[in-house]
């Protein structure tokens, strides 16, 4: 894990110098003037010496100075921005993850009925559309015609409903299809058939027995579920001008701003490593079998 | 009591008429592609995938020869342009009749009589052209990606699983590591090296992606290798070339051609993407991802440049997810009936 994490930085830190733009290539400033802002921000010494300098800060929590903010302390930014990002993720996890399910169960309920092919088809296309187009729509119709919520900004709640929604769709996707293949195996089980024998009603049967045991694999997509989001961030803000972390991350690639891309970049890559880490751990609590058996999961 | 009353003769005891046609194989045989090939006409869903992606793939080699209009060619006069379409013009809630939203008919206040079918960009260039140059462009780029990837995934994969031992473990080690590392930030960043263009994103998109090809073909030939049939070659003298080549490859195509399906429609969504966020292809060339991008600056007034371009990547991604779909039920020989 910390192997993943050096590399990545390392990576990350020589990628970085071999770009080829530069954040001063300014003609109005002269020759000296560069000289000086080099060292200010310590790009005049070689790079093996700013490499051990910048690995050594990571563990002190420092990721540099932006070029862009004038010297602002990369951190900061990141603390900055990551409050919108964070809201817009949670809700749309949230969100997301109950609608899925409840899809998922329905379908698999009502299997191969009408209800369970409009489901489905609901899941394929709410995969394949890609959140950009959806928000575009969202944004249209909602926002430009019908005017019933903004279209873009972050100023209160009703200004996180559209992006939450287009950031949702992938993930009611995702855990409906995958609810319903579980599920459709679970109901399929001994121990559904005694509890429908013992008399308990069909919704007591889904619910007790059922999802508990269809849910524990939802937890291993979280993993790929994050990153997805994450990706879904950086346009999703874009489109709807939230000031969060992933407008920033596209703002700085597109200002040079090495020190907050590579900070954002270090600052994700602990996010999903944190979050494998996570759905490891949580596969062991959730499902005894696992625990039990001992192993790591396989 | 019954026994004994009947008479027990000699024929009882012939044996039995085994040309009967009973063990005769009366269906005729058929090879295991056309099977799936069967299996899969029967999935709707799939076929109409199939039709969608081939009248999609027959647009975007013919589509920009449709008509006269280059893909940068450029032309003020006619710019921003509502799409107008012969005949469909009549149908006024299909938005295809040449007026824009304030339901002015641009085309007549412009004094224009030509037809532009997706309407004109605010440079006046031909929609119809730059949305199936774009589509030829990123289904060139998704195509070459998802090729890329097999190659590097089957040659990777295969050696790590047939060899086995130690090399094994150190290219796992090195998949390992690989997976760990959210592949989009690599991808991103190696386009801010590498400088946008085809051949840049296309490598951008295999050095991550080709992971997952591995893995799944390193399943297949593990899985494989201990079977019967590997051993009885191996026992009449088959060299390794010929094992792997004759039998584990052949063997493994299905989840292959699976994966590469679902490759397919990430890469057009991860090109889109990165147009997006500012990293794609440069003015002239168009791709779905620069079109989209260029069509939301001026989507509250000109919808339908958003709006074309939209539709066909959509049509794109779903049409690879359910044939990807459809091959996985196809050549899952447990649906075998």
């Amino acid at each position: 894990m910390l192997v993943t994490f050096l590399i990545i930085a390392t990576f990350t830190f020589f990628l970085m110098q071999t770009l080829p733009g530069s954040p001063f290539n300014d003609e109005r400033l002269s020759e000296s003037q560069k000289e000086k802002l080099y060292e200010r921000y310590g790009l005049d010494e070689p790079a093996p010496i700013q490499y051990v300098k910048y690995m050594a800060n990571i563990f002190k929590g420092d990721l540099g100075v932006s070029f862009q903010y004038d010297g602002r302390p990369v951190s900061d930014i990141i603390g900055e921005r990551i409050g919108a990002s964070a809201v817009l993720g949670a809700q749309s996890l949230i969100i997301g993850c109950m609608v899925g399910i409840i899809l998922g169960i329905i379908a698999a309920i009502r299997h191969n009925t009408a209800i369970d092919y409009a489901a489905m088809v609901i899941a394929v296309i709410g995969l394949s559309v890609p959140n950009f187009v959806f928000a575009g729509l969202l944004q249209y119709w909602v926002g430009v015609k019908l005017q019933w919520l903004p279209v873009a900004f972050w100023e209160g709640f009703e200004y996180s409903i559209l992006p939450t929604i287009s950031l949702s769709v992938f993930v009611i996707a995702t855990i409906a299809r995958f609810m319903r293949t579980e599920m459709l195996e679970v109901l399929g089980q001994d121990y559904i058939v005694t509890a429908k024998a013992k008399g308990l009603n069909q919704f007591a049967v889904v619910m007790r027995h059922g999802l508990r045991n269809a849910a524990i694999p939802i937890i291993t997509i979280l993993g790929p579920m994050t990153v997805s989001l994450l990706t879904g961030t950086l346009v999703i803000e874009k489109i709807f001008s939230v000031p969060g972390l992933g407008e920033q991350f596209v703002k700085s690639i597109m200002t040079n701003d090495f020190p907050v891309i590579m900070g954002v970049t270090l600052f994700y890559s602990i996010l999903f490593i944190g979050v494998v880490l996570i759905v490891d751990i949580l596969y062991g609590v959730i499902d005894p079998r696992i625990r039990l058996s001992g192993g790591t999961k396989q | 009591m019954s026994i004994n009353e009947k008479e027990i003769t000699d024929d009882l005891f012939l044996p039995a008429d085994s040309e009967n046609g009973t063990e005769a194989i009366s269906r005729p045989t058929i090879t295991y592609w056309a099977e799936v090939w069967k299996r899969f006409r029967k999935n709707k869903a799939a076929f109409i995938g199939l039709i969608l992606i081939s009248i999609i793939l027959a647009l975007a080699i013919f589509g920009p020869y449709a008509n006269e209009h280059g893909y940068d060619e450029q032309n003020l006069t006619r710019a921003n342009l509502p799409p107008k379409i012969p005949i469909l013009e009549q149908v006024s809630w299909l938005g295809v009749s040449g007026t824009d939203i304030q339901g002015i008919d641009r085309y007549k206040e412009s004094g224009i009589t030509e037809y532009f079918w997706f309407g004109t960009d605010n440079l006046g260039r031909d929609l119809w052209t730059r949305v199936w140059e774009g589509t030829r462009i990123s289904l060139y780029i998704a195509i070459l990606a998802a090729l890329i990837d097999l190659i590097i995934g089957v040659v990777y994969g295969g050696i790590s699983a047939y060899y086995g031992g130690r090399i094994d473990n150190i290219m796992q080690r090195i998949v390992e590591i690989l997976v760990g590392i959210p592949s989009l930030i690599v991808v991103i960043l190696l386009i801010l090296v590498l400088q946008p263009g085809i051949i840049s994103i296309t490598l951008a998109m295999v050095i991550t992606g080709w992971v997952g090809m591995a893995r799944i073909v390193r399943g297949q030939i593990l899985k494989l290798k201990e079977q019967e049939y590997v051993l009885a070659s191996r026992t009449l003298g088959a060299k390794d070339r010929r094992l792997i080549w004759k039998h584990l490859i052949p063997n493994t195509m299905g989840p292959i051609i699976i994966t590469t399906m679902f490759t397919i429609p990430t890469a057009i969504f991860t090109e889109a993407f990165l147009s997006f966020i500012g990293l794609g292809l440069q003015p002239p060339i168009a791709s779905l991802g620069t079109l989209i991008n260029d069509g939301y600056k001026l989507l509250r007034i000109y919808p339908h440049m958003l709006a074309f371009s939209s539709i066909i990547i959509s049509l794109i991604m779903i049409s690879f997810n359910l044939i990807g779909d459809g091959l996985r039920d196809a050549l899952d020989p447990k649906m075998r009936k």
